[in-house]
C-alpha cells in the first residue's frame, strides 16, 4: 500500500518534469521536443516531384488534386492540415495522413464547410480562418481534432469586399493571435484601377482593413471592437509568420499594382513590371507601412510617393511610415513566410525565412515572374544576407507569359517534426515535401 | 553618433534589392505584336481584328493576360469563356461599359473588380469585343459600333 502511493508520486514528479521543462513555455505546443516518426524510409521522388532544389535536396509529391490547398501545418506525428480556398463535398479543412511512412498521404480526412487561407497550430489547438472568421478546435495527444462540427468561434464580422480577401493568421508565445485584414482595393483610388483616378484623402479603407488585426487567441466571439490595430498600411499581407528570435511579427506585403494603366504618363511598361518592390516588414505595435500614400522603389531603395497622391515617380514618401527589411521583384505575390527552425537542413537555413511567391499576373506585357520558394539567411533576429531561390519548377514551363499557363502556383509552407519543409500549390491542389538527403 | 550611422549603413546594406533571376534573352519581353494570334475569322476582317487588338493590349491585357487565360480566382478568362463567343452581345457590351464584379462565370468567382471603361468609343468596343470572340480559341461575329450604339443609349 505504502510502496504504492510512493511509486504514484515518483510517477507524478516524472510526469510533471516532463510537462515542465526549463525554458519551455508552458503548454505551448513544441513539436520538436516529442518522438517523431523515423524519415529513415524517406525516398525522394526520382523527378523530385518536378521540383528545381540545391544540392542535397529532394521532393516528394505528398498528395495532388486535393483542391485548391492554401495554408498549411503539420502536427507533431506528422500529419497535414491543409486550408482550401473553397470546401471540397462541404470539407474546407483537409487532414493528410500517411499510413505506411512513404510520405505520400495515402488517408484524408475533412471537416469544416468553409473555403478561406489561414491554419496554425498554437497550444493544442488547431486554428482556421474564412474570409470573414477565424475558428479554432481542440486537439487529442495524437493530433486528431476531437470535435471537427463544434469550432469555437474567435473572430467574426471581418470585412470581406472578394479583393484581397484572405484571413491568413499567426499567433505569438503570448496568447495573441494575428490576423491580416487585407485592403478591399488596389490604390485606394476614388474608382478602384481606373485611368487617373485620384486617391482617397484619408483613405477610409484604414479603418477596418490594410493591416494587421490582434485578437486574443482564447478568447470566443471577438469582433473588430475587441482587437487591436497592430499595424496599418499595409495593402495586402498573405505570408505572415512569428519570429520567436526576434520576438517579432514578419510580414510580406503584396505592393500595388498597375502603376501603368492608372498613370500612363508616368510609369512605362517597363517601370509597370519592375515596380514597387513586395516588401517584408518586421512589425512592432503601431507601425504604419504607409499604403496607398507612397510605395516602395527596390532600384532607388527609397519609400515614394503614390501618383494617387501627388507623387510623380521621383517624389520621396514621409519618413513616417517603416522601412521593410528585404525588398524582392515587384508583382510576384508572398503568400507564404516560414521562419525555419528545423534540424533536418544545413546550418545556413536555421532560423533563416522562407518565402512562397505564388507568381505574378501584373507584370503583363512582360513576362511573368515569381512562382518559387525563396529564402532569406537570418540571424539573431534580422536578415543577415541576399536571398536566393531555393526551389523553382512549380510552373512546369521555363517563361510564364500568361498566369493561367502555369500549372502549380506556391502557396502555403509549413515544417515537419522532423524538419522537412512543406509547400503547397493552390491551382492542382499539390503538396509537396521537401527534405535533405545530403546526396 | 557614428555607431548610429553605422547602423544605418549596414541596414541598408541588408536591405540589397535583387533582381529575379535571368532568363533567357529571347524571352525578356513579349513581342506585342505575338501577343495574341488572331484566328481566322469568319466576320471580322483583318483590319478590325488589328484596331481591336491595339485596344485590347492597352485596355484589358494587364487583367485579362496575353494569351486570354486571365489570372486563375482573381481575373475571368476571355479564351474559353462561353459569355464571350456566346450570340448575347448586348451581354458583353454592357460589361464593357459598365464593368463587372462578385458575378459567376462558366461555374467560377473572381476576386477581382472589372472597371468600367465607359470612355471607350463605340467603334474601340466594337473592334475589342470583335477582336476577343475571334482570338486564341475563340471563334464568332463581329460586335459593330452600332450595335454597341443601340446597347449604350439603353443603359444610359
Ligand atoms: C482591372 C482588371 C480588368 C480589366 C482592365 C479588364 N477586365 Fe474584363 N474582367 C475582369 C474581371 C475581374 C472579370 C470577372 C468579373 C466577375 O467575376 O464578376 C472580368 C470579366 C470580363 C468579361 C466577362 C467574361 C465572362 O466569362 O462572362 C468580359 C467579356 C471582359 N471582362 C472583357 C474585358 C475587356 C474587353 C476589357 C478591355 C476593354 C477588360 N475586360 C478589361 C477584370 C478586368
Amino acid at each position: 500500500m505504502k510502496n504504492n502511493f510512493l511509486l504514484s508520486l515518483s510517477l507524478l514528479a516524472v510526469f510533471s518534469a516532463c510537462a515542465q521543462q526549463p525554458g519551455d513555455n508552458p503548454g505551448v505546443y513544441s513539436p520538436e521536443k516529442s518522438a517523431v516518426p523515423k524519415p529513415a524510409g524517406l525516398v525522394a521522388d526520382a523527378d523530385n516531384a518536378g521540383l528545381k532544389l540545391p544540392a542535397g535536396f529532394g521532393a516528394i509529391k505528398v498528395a495532388d488534386g486535393i483542391g485548391r490547398a492554401r495554408h498549411i501545418v503539420v502536427t507533431q506525428q506528422g500529419d497535414i492540415y491543409v486550408k482550401l480556398m473553397r470546401a471540397v463535398d462541404g470539407k474546407g479543412v483537409l487532414k493528410l495522413h500517411d499510413n505506411n511512412g512513404d510520405g505520400k498521404s495515402d488517408a484524408t480526412t475533412g471537416f469544416g464547410n468553409y473555403g478561406g487561407t489561414g491554419i496554425a497550430i498554437k497550444n493544442g489547438y488547431l486554428y482556421a480562418s474564412s474570409d470573414e472568421e477565424v475558428f479554432r478546435y481542440k486537439l487529442d495527444a495524437k493530433g486528431d481534432v476531437i470535435a471537427p462540427l463544434q469550432p469555437e468561434k474567435i473572430i467574426s464580422g471581418l470585412i470581406n469586399r472578394r479583393q484581397h480577401e484572405s484571413k491568413s493568421i499567426a499567433l505569438d508565445n503570448n496568447g495573441n493571435i494575428y490576423v491580416n485584414i487585407g485592403a478591399y482595393s488596389n490604390s485606394c483610388q476614388e474608382r478602384d484601377r481606373q485611368t487617373g483616378s485620384m486617391g482617397m484623402k484619408p483613405c477610409p479603407i484604414l479603418d477596418s482593413a490594410g493591416g494587421i488585426w490582434q485578437f486574443k487567441a482564447d478568447k470566443l466571439n471577438q469582433t473588430y471592437g475587441d482587437g487591436v490595430r497592430y499595424a496599418t498600411g499595409l495593402r495586402n499581407v498573405v505570408g505572415l509568420d512569428w519570429n520567436s528570435q526576434a520576438n517579432q511579427l514578419f510580414v510580406m506585403q503584396h505592393g500595388r499594382d498597375d502603376l501603368h494603366n492608372i498613370f500612363p504618363a508616368l510609369y512605362t511598361e517597363q517601370e509597370n513590371a519592375d515596380l514597387p518592390a513586395e516588401t517584408m516588414y518586421a512589425l512592432k505595435k503601431g507601425d504604419n507601412a504607409g499604403w496607398p500614400y507612397i510605395y516602395y522603389d527596390p532600384f532607388k531603395n527609397k519609400k515614394i510617393q503614390s501618383p494617387e497622391y501627388g507623387g510623380d515617380g521621383k517624389k520621396e514618401g514621409s519618413s513616417e511610415y517603416v522601412d521593410p527589411v528585404v525588398a524582392f521583384p515587384a508583382h510576384m505575390a508572398p503568400n507564404g513566410l516560414l521562419f525555419y527552425t528545423g534540424n533536418m537542413f544545413p546550418a545556413k537555413y536555421k532560423n533563416g525565412a522562407f518565402i512562397a511567391f505564388h507568381g505574378s499576373w501584373n507584370r503583363a506585357p512582360l513576362p511573368q515572374e515569381g512562382y518559387y520558394v525563396a529564402f532569406v539567411p537570418f540571424e539573431n533576429g534580422k536578415p543577415s544576407g541576399k536571398w536566393e531561390v531555393f526551389a523553382n519548377g512549380f510552373a512546369g514551363i521555363e517563361v510564364v507569359t500568361g498566369t493561367r499557363g502555369a500549372q502549380h502556383r506556391p502557396c502555403g509552407l509549413a515544417q515537419g517534426p522532423d524538419g522537412s519543409l512543406y509547400v503547397s500549390d493552390d491551382v492542382k491542389g499539390t503538396i509537396y515535401r521537401i527534405i535533405y538527403t545530403g546526396k | 553618433m557614428k555607431q548610429k550611422a553605422l547602423m544605418a549603413l549596414s541596414a541598408l546594406a541588408l536591405l540589397s534589392f535583387q533582381t529575379a533571376p535571368k532568363k533567357t534573352a529571347s524571352a525578356s519581353a513579349v513581342n506585342k505584336s505575338n501577343a495574341a494570334t488572331p484566328a481566322k475569322t469568319t466576320a471580322g476582317n483583318a483590319a478590325v481584328m488589328e484596331r481591336g487588338k491595339t485596344v485590347y493590349l492597352t485596355q484589358c491585357l494587364a487583367c485579362h493576360q496575353v494569351d486570354g487565360g486571365g489570372v486563375p480566382h482573381l481575373n475571368a478568362p476571355l479564351d474559353g469563356a462561353t459569355a464571350v463567343t456566346g450570340k448575347d452581345k448586348a451581354k458583353l457590351i454592357t460589361i464593357v461599359i459598365k464593368g463587372l464584379k462578385g458575378v459567376e462565370l462558366d461555374g467560377e468567382f473572381y476576386s477581382n473588380a472589372m472597371a468600367p471603361h465607359p470612355e471607350m468609343t463605340d467603334q474601340q468596343i466594337a473592334d475589342v469585343l470583335t477582336y476577343i470572340r475571334n482570338s486564341w480559341s475563340n471563334k464568332a461575329s463581329a460586335v459593330t459600333a452600332a450595335e454597341v450604339k443601340a446597347v449604350r443609349a439603353k443603359i444610359k
